[in-house]
């Protein structure tokens, strides 16, 4: 009965990772005969990182497209720059001084109060600055956009079922054809990954849409796929520290555990047991 | 604590001064020199690691709480705060969060071998009893925490739960009320179930101290069940123990370490990481993995009322188990028929898990179709039905098959002593 304990602990343990595994992947839902296209993504597996380049470029997506309507709340320039981040560079390790971050936060401008006359002003943005809001309220959002709510975009791809795939997938599938159930009232577009195909976003991305300073050719996929892997960083920015630590914190843990197992071992070693 | 003769001897004239004042040292070796039965398994390694469990999920606690605010309309952003800005919260958030699940894992690992071994029987009742308040406290505490971080499912799993204080009769909805600090999840809410996750805890760490009491005054249960009689039956806690517990501590550090720094958010659920929105409701709301079989016995009958009842019975059963297991036989080892009936249990509760994370009106499979009103409706098993023979199972398992078969089954026989058993044979040459 032991060894059926035991190998009801392992049988346990194992399913539980793979079913850990399956529900990290599981994709979102859709609608129609739209399959998702699950691509592989550079930050995939154990030692996965940001593909940095396509960060970069996905950030001058987000800049030029999306960030007409859609706010990265939870980063403040200065992020851009962080060890892991799209921009980091070993010789500015303080995000603040770093010229590229500067130069982003500059191209924006910022709320602020004159401390001399009180007044509100707007400034050109610094890195320790919040990227700042693109409507005053959700109900001028609203009024901006036939009555959808842009969401916020830097927690997007954690935030829905598929994560990245997700978000890939909701950008490339605009032209799929949209079955005859789904009625579209004025300002709704089909795309078959949301829920009941209905989307208030036009198709956001046209090939050379923006123009990438390296000279990649920007396809639709081309600029989903950038901007995907930049909202990835923006969803989990610690990613590559997490991963590192994790990889020494794993190692440690099994030399313990051989260690320990051993000096078991060898204390019950007169014990019949 | 009480159980075996002191041997501790005082070595210095600090220490002797200090025993006779305050015997805490004394207290702590004779902890260290417990006589322990000589064959606990690995399943009795668990105890040592809810403790840890308790230990890291105080510590990594307080420190997120140093930087939560438990406030409406920062509680979210201060979470993603600690996560992005704040020095090592990548590692400690996700910490607490992943921690939680491993307790319950833990927990529920615990409980089922004491449930295998017959832990809860005569003189463990008062040991089982007040580990079943620690699990009720926890339960409290996880679903108390899991608010705070003020997402979809924080805010909406709060308004499902507390709603259930609203189905009592006549003052159901003056108490809902009282606990919400309001008539709906708010502000209020966010603040008092903050100050209760703080101080839970600790009444948790309390009732340990009484369940560690209980179990040194009445000693371990082992495999075999048969109590300790001899010396040769036990061995002292340190080192035999310490070496034991260690090695699968660290073991459980390895699976708990996978899922912080490899799959942080696989326990839980995508629509946490959008803020909590009043106006909007989630398509599914479903609680965390560690309340999904009491979800689905509280979805298993139609009627509101009657689903809490159930669901609390599911829990209250685990308190009067000791009186309901007829059998004199501790353990499931040399009770052949109990055993299958164990492994079944175990079954259904997965079962339970499984309904509990579907939607109830989704098949589990369709036999053929048949037409309904005009339409064509898919024939088959659905989750209600699945959960509602998982649940009568459940309760089935405590009120009847373990009074009924305590009395009928006919048990195989058990050897004299722990010492006999570990030995066999060997018993008369080894002796001495």
């Amino acid at each position: 009965m032991t060894l059926n304990m035991k190998t009801a602990f392992m049988v346990g343990v194992t399913t539980l990772v793979a079913a850990a595994s399956t529900l990290a992947y599981a994709a979102g839902g859709g609608t129609g005969d739209y399959k998702m296209e699950h691509k592989h993504w550079h930050f995939n597996g154990a030692f996965g990182t940001y593909d940095k380049a396509a960060a970069q470029r996905g950030y001058q997506v987000y800049r030029e497209v999306c960030s007409s309507c859609h706010q990265l709340k939870h980063l403040s320039f200065r992020h851009l720059g962080d060890k892991g981040a799209p921009f980091y560079d070993e010789d500015y390790k303080n995000p603040n001084d770093n010229p590229y971050v500067k130069n982003f936060a500059a191209d924006w401008q910022v709320e602020d109060i004159d401390s001399e006359t009180g007044d509100v002003i707007d400034r050109p943005g610094v890195p320790a600055d919040a990227f700042p809001a693109i409507y005053p309220n959700d109900a001028a959002a609203r009024a901006g956009n036939g009555g959808g709510l842009p969401p916020d975009l830097s927690l997007i791809v954690a935030a829905r079922n598929g994560g990245a795939d997700y978000v890939y997938n909701l950008l490339t599938a605009y032209n799929t054809k949209k079955p005859d159930d789904v009625e579209l009232t004025a300002g709704l577009y089909y795309n078959p990954v949301m829920d009941g195909g209905k989307i208030s976003m036009a198709p956001p991305l046209n090939d050379e849409g923006v123009e990438y300073a390296d000279g990649t050719i920007a396809t639709v996929e081309q600029m989903a796929s950038d901007v995907t892997e930049f909202l990835a960083w923006s969803a989990d920015p610690k990613l590559e520290q997490r991963k590192a630590a994790g990889l020494m914190t794993m190692l440690y843990l099994s030399i313990l555990a051989i260690l320990l197992w051993f000096s078991y071992k060898r204390v019950w070693k007169d014990v019949e047991h | 604590m009480s159980g075996h003769p002191s041997t501790y001897e005082p070595k210095y004239a600090p220490t002797k001064w200090l025993d006779q004042r305050l015997p805490i040292v004394r207290m702590g070796a004779d902890f260290m020199t417990f006589p322990s039965p000589r064959n606990l398994n690995y399943w009795y390694t668990f105890g040592g690691i809810l403790t840890m469990c308790l230990a890291s999920q105080i510590i990594t606690g307080i420190i997120l709480a140093m930087h939560y605010v438990p406030h409406v309309d920062m509680a979210f952003d201060s979470v993603q705060r600690i996560r992005r800005d704040v020095p090592f919260g990548w590692l400690i958030q996700p910490m607490h969060a992943v921690g939680a699940s491993m307790f319950f894992l833990a927990v529920y690992v615990h409980m089922f071998r004491g449930l295998y071994y017959g832990s809860y029987k005569a003189p463990r009742e008062v040991l089982w009893i007040v580990g079943c308040l620690i699990y009720l406290a926890m339960m409290a505490t996880g679903f108390l925490g899991y608010t705070l971080p003020w997402g979809q499912m924080s805010f909406w799993g709060a308004t499902v739960i507390t709603g259930f204080f609203g189905a009592v009769p006549v003052v159901g909805e003056s108490l809902q009320q009282w606990l919400l600090g309001g008539y709906a999840v708010d502000n209020a809410t966010l603040n008092r179930f903050f100050a209760l996750h703080y101080l839970l805890p600790f009444v948790i760490a309390g009732l340990v101290g009484l369940h560690v009491w209980a179990l040194h005054h009445v000693g371990q249960n082992n495999p075999i069940g048969i109590t300790e009689k001899t010396k040769k039956d036990t061995l002292s806690f340190h080192p035999y123990y310490t070496v034991k517990d260690g090695f699968a501590m660290v073991v459980f550090m390895l699976i708990f370490a996978f899922f912080v720094f490899y799959q942080p958010d696989a326990l839980g659920h995508a629509d946490n990481y959008i803020q909590a929105d009043a106006l909007k409701t989630p398509p599914h709301i479903v609680p965390e993995w560690y309340f999904l079989p009491f979800y689905a016995i509280l979805r298993a009958v139609p009627d509101k009322l009657a689903g809490i009842l159930l669901m609390l019975g599911a829990i209250v059963v685990l308190f009067v188990l000791p009186w309901l297991d007829t059998s004199r036989v501790r353990s499931s080892r040399f009770r052949p028929v109990a055993r299958k009936f164990f492994w079944i249990f175990i079954f259904f509760c997965f079962i339970l898990g499984w309904c509990g994370a579907e939607t109830p009106d989704d098949m589990v499979f369709t036999v053929g179709s048949k037409m309904v009103d005009g339409e064509l409706k898919p024939m088959g098993l659905n989750f209600t039905w699945l959960s509602r023979i998982a649940t009568f199972y459940y309760f089935a398992y405590f009120l009847a098959i373990l009074p009924i078969l305590g009395l009928i089954e006919k048990p195989l026989a058990r050897p004299e002593s722990i010492t006999k058993a570990v030995l066999g044979d060997k018993a008369h040459s080894a002796a001495e």
